[in-house]
Order: C-alpha cells, then structure tokens, then sequence
C-alpha cells in the first residue's frame, strides 16, 4: 500500500446501484493529493453519484473509500474533511454571505472564523459583499461564495458539482481561469464534476472519461485527445473520423500498412496498433487533416459542405465509398473551396489513433452538452 | 377615457379595497354609538362610554378570555402537532402516507355542522361531558389540518440541497435543522399558527356543539346576545382585534423591509 501518498483520494471497487440501475460499477481510482481532477461525461454516466459517494451524501453498495490511510466509507458527510460547490450552490438564503462562508468553520469551532471567512472571501473578490444576502447577488457571484464557503475549511478534497454549469458562456471562461488559479494558490486537491469537455480539458490535471458507471478512460488531455482508448472518448472529446481499414503486413521502420474498404493503403505508427487486432478503426482528428496538401496518406473525394467559422472553415468531404469526413482548415489565407470541389485529403503517418472495430463508431457522438 | 384606462387597475383596487373594509369602518364607527335602547343599528350620538368601560355586559369579557384561552392553547398545540405531522409527511415516505395525507385533508372539506355533530355524538357515546375541553380537542382537530398544510407547503418549496450543503459544512442532523431547515421552514410555521388561532377565535358552528353553558366562547356570546340587540361592547372588541391584527401585519412588514434595506447597505 505504499502507492499512495498521505492525502490521496482512493476509491477501491467501488459500486453504487439503486433499486432499477447501477449508477457506479467497479471503479478504482486514486487521486494525488494537490491535482486538479475532473470526472468527464454525458448526463447519467455516474460521474455525480462518484462525487456524492466521495461527500459522503451516498453510501456506497460495495468498495471502499479512502483519504490518506483513512477508511471513510462508513463515516456521516459531517464527519468527512471535505467540501462541496454545488450545482445549484445551496447558498442558505436566510444567512448573510459573511455567515454563509463562516458556516463550516463556526461549525468546528474555529474561534478565528471572521478572519479567516473574510480572507476566502477576498480570495474570490467578494469581501465588500459580506453583509449582503444570498438573492441579492449574481449567479457568478454566488458561485464565487459557494467557492469560498468550501474552501475557507481546507478540506481534504473540494468537489465541484457542475459548478460553472448555470453560467453564460462569457463568465464561464473567466470563472474556468479563476479556478485553477485558486487551486493553484491554496494547493487543495479539486475533483471537478463536468460534462463539457472543453471546460474538463482545459482546467484538469487528469481526466477520468465516465460512460454508464465505468471509467472508459483516465488520462491527462493531450493523451485523451490525442490517443482516445475507445471510440466513445474519441466521439465525446471533439469530433473524429474513424475509417474501417484491415491490417496489411507486417510493420517495417515503425510504420505499418492498413488497407481500406476501397483498397487505398494507408500508412500508420506501428506502435499505434492495438495488438492482436486486424479489424480496426483508424481515427483521425479534423484539424490534422489537409485538402490538398502533401501528407503521406492521401485519399479522394468531393466538397458536399463547407461551413466557415472565422478562425477555421470545416468541410464535410464525401469519400468514394460514401462515407463522409471532416476536415477542419484554418483561416490561413489559402480561400475557401467550393461544394462539389473534387480534392485530396491528407494526413501524415503517426498523426493517427487506431482502435478495435468491434466498437461502436457512433458511441458517445450523438451526445451534445444539453 | 385615457385617463380612466391608465388608472382602472388602481380605481378597481380601490372599490374591491372599500368593499372588504367599509364593514369594519362601520363596526368602528358604531363603537362611538350611544344608541336608544338595545338595538345599535342607527346612529344616535357620540360617546366613549363603550370604550371606556368595555366589560360592561354581562358575561362579555368572561367569554373574550375563554376565546383567547381556547384559541392559543389550540393554536400552540396544533401548530406542534401539525408541524411534525408536515415534517413526516413532507420529507418521509411511510406505509400510510397517503391514508394520512387524506385524513389530514378530511376536516377541511367537512362542512362544519356534520364534523361538529358527528363530535358531539362521539363525546356523548364516550359519556364525556362537554365543555372547554371538549371545544379544545374539537378546535384543536380542525386547526391541525391548517397547520399541516401550510407547513406541508412550505417544506416542499424548500431546497434540500440546503440541508445537504449544512451536512457537508461539519453539521450533524440536529445542527443542521436548528440552523438551516428550522429558520428557513419558520416564517410557515408562524403562518400556521396565526391561522390557526383566527380559525380557534372565530369558530362557531363547531364549538356551540361541543359547549355547554358554562363555556360561552366570544363568538357564541354575540350570537346570543343578537337575539335581544347587540350591546355596543362587541363593536369595541371587535375594532380592537380589527386594529389588531392590522398591527401586527404593518408591523411584519416594516420588520421585514428594514431587514431588507440592512442587506442592502
């Protein structure tokens, strides 16, 4: 048991299932303690259920739960040094916002709860609010005493439950910064419930990829994007092509050859092959691919769409065999193609991702963020 | 024209306001009335005689206490009773729930002769003699089930995410009901209690079942008393709990807007 360091969160096969469903099924993970980390995934996927595990607001069916070298399965959400931000904040309106963050710390007695309260609340901006009440603030404000009501106590662990999830766009970017740079300044491991990707990506350390009670996928973001394990983190991380293909020969120079349905031979990382597997999927990213373009692998097609989005403009490219991929060109200045255009796609070799084409292309694609 | 469509909504407010009130203005009023004889329907002359000495018929204040009595031990009684009766209802789900729910709901919708009849019939089979205790238990009954509702209400339009939040900030149940769920679910239980204690105050059809002579309630004394004229005294009690309860609001709201303006500055 020396895997762990001294304030590391540790689920260990843990289960939940209520009387119809299994929310959790099996999970064993360790957080270190200090990171930022996020729990990915669709509405539904468990990761709230793991959350409310780890308050203490469920009990487990099976497994256990440990902060450090304590067992805190068994123990009342009272009696658990963590805190929560709640989706909906759960500020207490009949309180002022001064009382609301003092709440954990006269609690436990803390005979220095006024200054330490208002030192959280300067933490977030919001110490001339301290006499005001609940109502009278701004959702981005409430959150940011949510915030401060968690953190005044220094839990173990701080879960945040979809705590950006009621914010408009704008004040969600600026509350994503906020964020990592408060759990940066006060070191506290962050567990960071979310289902927008983008938001998990770009705040946590590591990301645990949920998907119906398993975790499909726990990594940092480069790998999750760059090298999905399944085709549902590939769908549910940004968009993805994924081309049928069969394994042709054996690899020579680190490079393998794959053949598609249509016959063109595509050259691949060898390390990239999943081993043992012959029907695969090969995966590529829109961006990395290029019309035109002199990339090792080149594949024909026809424009059927193109949508210009400022930055970039994102084709749709039909190819001979009717299956339709993505490509994603920036606004380098090179002009905008037509529809019904015929050219080239291209990629280099090893800018790929292969996986087992006994799953489901379409898994975790058709979910949008609500 | 215009003017009559920009200000109908307040003209309107107005004539609905005058309807509710002008009763009591003339309840007022005719408390300044000296009249000739027993009937105080017409005006006569000006006199505080009636204020000044507001006991001065017979029996009058005898039935005032028994009201004020009645009505805070009922109310008090109900509104414990009826707010954990809520707490069950609004937060557990028990075999019988829904059988209570109903029960609960029964002496609301009941026409207050059949429930005070059917009480009185029960009393006599049991061989109880009826009296204030007999008007207690009947009053308490029927204010339970206000009480119950209003809470009940109450209690639902309440997050409980809040009492979840309470746990995960170190408070253990207890704790947590007396500094969260306990403060938040109060101002519907005082709005219980006071129901509870106009619906005691006023009750008549009820009580003039379950009463005997020795227990007049207000209420049963000026229905007495208006089969020989209404002495002027009632006017006077009555404006005083008009009055009253006037009060007592006016001063709910200035508590409650200074409250306010504390948060805001």
């Amino acid at each position: 048991m020396a895997d762990h360091g001294p304030g590391d969160l540790r689920l260990t096969e843990v289960t939940k299932s209520f009387e119809r469903f299994t929310a959790v099924d099996d999970i064993s993970l360790t957080i270190p303690q200090g990171s930022f980390f996020a729990l990915l995934g669709p509405s539904g996927c468990g990761k709230t259920t793991t959350l409310r595990m780890v308050a203490g607001l469920e009990q487990p069916t099976r497994g256990s739960i440990h902060i450090g070298d304590v067992d805190v399965t068994a123990l009342k959400p009272y009696q658990r040094n963590v805190n929560t931000v709640f989706q909906s904040y759960a500020l207490f309106p009949h309180l002022n916002i001064i009382d609301n963050v003092a709440f954990g710390l006269r609690q436990r007695k803390d005979a220095d709860w006024k200054r330490k309260a208002q030192e959280a609340l300067d933490l977030v901006e919001l110490g001339h609010t301290a006499r005001k009440r609940p109502p009278q603030l701004s959702g981005g404000m409430q959150q940011r005493v949510a915030l401060a009501r968690a953190l005044v106590n220094r839990p173990d662990v701080l879960l945040l439950d979809e705590p950006l999830g009621a914010l408009d766009l704008k004040l969600r970017r600026q509350m994503q910064i906020e964020l990592k740079r408060i759990q940066s300044e006060v070191g506290l491991t962050f567990i960071h419930v979310t289902h927008d990707q983008e938001e998990a990506m770009t705040m946590a350390d590591t990301i645990a990829v949920m998907n119906a009670g398993r975790i499909e996928q726990l990594a940092d973001p480069t790998t999750l994007y760059e090298k999905p394990a399944s085709t549902f983190v590939a769908n549910f991380l940004g968009q993805s092509n994924l081309l049928p293909a069969q394994v042709a020969g054996d690899p020579t120079d680190g490079l393998a050859t794959v053949r598609t349905q249509d016959g063109d031979d595509l050259v691949v990382a060898a390390e990239h092959l999943p081993a043992g597997i012959r029907e695969v999927w090969v995966g590529v990213r829109p961006e990395k691919l290029r019309l035109g373009g002199d990339g090792r692998n080149q594949l024909r097609g026809v424009v059927t769409d193109a949508s210009f989005t400022g930055v970039a403009t994102q084709y749709l490219v039909r190819l001979p065999w009717d299956k339709e991929v993505v490509v994603v060109q920036q606004n380098d200045g090179s002009g905008k193609l037509p529809v019904g255009e015929n050219v080239t796609v291209s990629w280099e070799a090893g800018q790929e991702f292969i996986l087992d084409q006994r799953q489901d292309a379409d898994a975790g694609a058709e979910i949008d963020d609500e | 024209m215009t003017w009559i469509r920009r200000h109908l909504v307040i003209v309107i407010g107005l004539l609905v306001m005058a309807y509710i009130l002008l009763p009591n203005l003339v309840v007022l009023a005719y408390s300044f009335n000296k009249p000739n004889g027993r009937l105080n329907i017409t005006w006569q002359q000006f006199s505080l005689d009636a204020w000044l000495h507001p006991c001065n018929s017979p029996g009058i204040c005898t039935s005032v206490g028994l009201s004020l009595k009645i009505g805070i031990i009922a109310s008090l009684t109900a509104t414990v009773l009826g707010t954990l009766v809520a707490f069950a209802l609004g937060r557990h789900r028990f075999r019988g729930r829904a059988g209570t729910n109903l029960l609960i709901f029964m002496p609301m919708a009941t026409p207050e002769v059949v429930m005070g009849s059917s009480l009185l019939t029960l009393f006599i089979a049991l061989g109880v003699g009826t009296g204030q205790t007999t008007i207690l238990i009947a009053h308490i009954m029927f204010c339970l089930s206000f009480v119950v509702v209003t809470v009940k209400a109450r209690i639902a339009s309440l997050d409980p995410r809040l009492e979840e939040a309470a746990a995960d900030l170190y408070a253990n149940p207890l704790q947590a009901f007396r500094r969260v769920t306990f403060p938040l679910v109060a101002p519907g239980i005082a709005a219980g209690a006071m129901l509870a204690f106009s619906l005691s105050f006023d009750d008549y059809i009820i009580t003039n079942f379950n009463a005997s002579p020795s227990s007049v309630t207000f209420p049963m004394y000026i229905w007495g008393a208006a089969q020989r004229g209404v002495p002027v005294q009632v006017n006077v009690i009555g404006s005083i709990m008009f009055l009253g309860a006037v009060a007592f609001v006016a001063f709910g709201q200035v508590l409650a807007s200074r409250r306010e303006r504390a948060g805001t500055a």
